[in-house]
């Protein structure tokens, strides 16, 4: 009797996203899903459906020149970068933990990307160039990297390099959900530690890692799902582009996002796995 | 033989009473003690680390919004004189009040606050109280519903764009700030998810036993929540309204569609600064040989206003902000 009031309590605290998620997420979602079966043309008169089947998914794939390639581009970019941003942001959350002078000063200045880094001010930074290191020549790197790496792989971390300032802006929110989890930790456990006689590099594998994975898995996914759905994305210009052309429509659009909506699931589900697996280990 | 204070082991140094050998010994000690420290004392090759990697990725942090600023403040002259970079010849202001009026700042600063700020509050309270349904109750579906939660997070805006939007206009929601309030209300605003999870996670970690001590002295599920899970969760808060809000006041995407498909009064400093060169050639028409065309400077000038709100209250807030990330250390003991 007291659990069943005890999960009415947990309905009852949930139903506000609950109805939010069955109007705002379940509804279009299945309006899109239908838009993606059928040729969309908007007419004077509203809106004009020719059912196709699932045509729209075979263009996609078959048919538009830029998705698969665009969409490889995308995966080796997502690969590369999520674990050098979740990495930068854990690196850069521990630095500021340190008992540092000025540590306010560093913080405030860390947490700036935060607030400038989303939105179209990044998109002009970038397309005035204030985001490259002018420092740094794209060409030695590559040259540098085609010697040990293929062709492909070395072009995009050379595309990393250079592109070095954009990687560490997007980690703002990373270092601050880093920064709150690791200031959780009890610090009792490290004094425990250091009596037992562990060292820094111990205290941070066996104390540390483990206390936050939660919270990496967190950082994982969310910057995975940032750089997805980022303006800076080609695809999702793809999408934009398609979404207004006079040959292909609304539905060609809308299968597109949603065969990248798959791909995107599937990288997820990596992540989460992986995640899982590691558990089992230390178990 | 123990390693002596820093005073006596100079004196020691001096002194004739020890053999040359143990003095290397001690002065071997000495230096290995204060290049890697020891005990809690951190080493001094640590040090000079910690301190360059934080001076280095600050300057990356800072250079974008100091080359905008700088940018923002050069004349023509200096833009296309390669020679000035960094430090313009003159203090020239001119972008600024050319900026300043191309962006119609003071309607669209009103829009900014308003959209920024009224969604911000009904999305960090229903975010609370739905993370706290997750993190404190089992129910059934719950996986399921969480998972759902994460799913919402990761659909692409795009493949929603359109229903949503017909949605919106058949409730008669676009062209007011319901457009945002509503969602927003019902946990599905911007980043919502991200919102529950911080409070899932700031909530599951608070002790059960506290829950379990107020129920046994008769306290209903509303109040642990107002009189326990949310004292606790003060940090989680302001991280939230401060995310919320800048999220808010940068969002361009959601605002085109509701805002600009109806004219109407309502508009945000973004939405001025995407239309910003259409404006500006509208306001300065380009004649032959004038000096009104756009350039860089003009440009940055208008983003650099666009932020400059941020900026102020972020200079405002970071103490609050820097703190309560502090604070949480002390509610996790």
């Amino acid at each position: 009797m007291k659990i069943n009031r005890k999960s009415m309590y947990g309905y009852l605290f949930i139903s506000p996203w609950l109805v939010g998620f069955l109007i705002f997420v379940v509804w279009p979602l299945g309006q899109s899903f239908y838009f993606s079966l059928n040729n969309m043309r908007i007419t004077p008169t509203g809106l004009q459906f020719r059912y196709v089947g699932f045509n729209n998914y075979l263009d996609v794939w078959l048919k538009d020149m830029f998705f698969i390639q665009e969409l490889l581009q995308f995966v080796l970019h997502i690969l590369l970068r999520v674990p050098v941003i979740v990495v930068f942001a854990l690196i850069i959350a521990m630095l500021l933990n340190e008992k540092v002078r000025f540590q306010g000063v560093f913080r405030t200045i860390f947490f700036l990307p935060v607030i400038v880094a989303s939105g179209p001010v990044i998109d002009q930074l970038v397309s005035q160039g204030a985001t490259t290191v002018p420092m740094v020549d794209q060409g030695v790197i590559i040259s540098v990297l085609t010697a040990f790496f293929p062709m492909w792989l070395a072009q995009v971390i050379g595309q990393l390099f250079n592109q070095i300032i954009i990687i560490l802006w997007y980690s703002g929110v990373q270092i601050l959900i880093f920064l709150a989890v690791l200031q959780k930790i009890d610090a009792a456990l490290y004094e425990a530690a250091k009596i037992d006689g562990a060292s820094g590099w111990e205290c941070f594998w066996k104390i540390t890692l483990p206390s936050i994975k939660p919270i990496i898995l967190i950082n994982f996914v969310y910057t995975l799902v940032f750089l997805a759905n980022s303006s800076q994305n080609t695809i999702i210009n793809l999408i934009y582009t398609n979404m207004f052309s006079a040959t292909r429509g609304y539905g060609f659009a809308s299968a597109m996002a949603w065969m990248y909506a798959v791909i995107i699931s599937i990288l997820l589900l990596i992540i989460f796995l992986v995640f899982r697996e590691k558990e089992t280990k230390r178990a | 033989m123990a390693v002596p204070k820093t005073r006596e082991f100079y004196k020691l140094l001096r002194s004739d009473t020890m053999t040359r050998k143990e003095k290397t010994r001690i002065t071997k000690a000495k230096l290995s003690r204060f290049l890697f420290g020891f005990n809690d004392r951190r080493g001094f090759v640590l040090k000079v680390t910690i301190y360059t990697l934080l001076l280095c990725i600050g300057f990356v942090y800072l250079y974008p919004i100091l080359y905008m600023f700088i940018t923002s403040m050069q004349s023509l002259e200096d833009l296309l004189n390669s020679s000035v970079n960094w430090i313009p010849s003159t203090l020239y202001t001119d972008n600024y009040s050319k900026a300043y009026s191309v962006m119609n700042i003071k309607d669209s600063l009103m829009g900014s606050l308003l959209i920024a700020t009224v969604p911000t509050i009904f999305q960090v309270i229903v975010a609370s109280i739905v993370g706290f349904g997750f993190a404190r109750y089992n129910f059934r579906f719950k996986k399921l519903f969480f998972a759902l939660m994460i799913f919402s997070f990761i659909v692409p805006p795009q493949i929603l764009m359109m229903p949503t939007y017909r949605l919106f206009s058949n409730l008669e929601l676009t062209g007011s700030l319901n457009a945002f309030i509503v969602p927003a209300a019902l946990g599905q605003g911007l980043n919502s998810t991200i919102f529950i999870l911080i409070f899932y996670q700031f909530f599951k970690q608070t002790p059960q036993s506290l829950y379990e001590a107020a129920e046994v002295d008769g306290a209903n599920q509303f109040t642990c929540f107002f009189r326990i899970a949310i004292p606790m969760a003060v940090p989680a808060f302001i991280i939230a309204f401060l995310f919320s809000f800048v999220w808010y006041w940068n969002e361009t995407y959601l605002t085109t569609l509701y805002l600009t498909s109806r004219s109407n009064e309502l508009t945000t400093i973004l939405l001025q600064l995407q239309q910003f060169e259409r404006t500006y050639e509208a306001m300065y028409p380009v004649t032959e040989n004038s000096p009104n065309r756009i350039n860089e400077g003009i440009k940055m000038a208008g983003t650099f206003i666009s932020i400059l709100p941020l900026l102020i209250v972020y200079f405002f807030l970071q103490r609050y902000f820097v703190e309560s990330v502090d604070r949480t250390g002390i509610a996790g003991e």
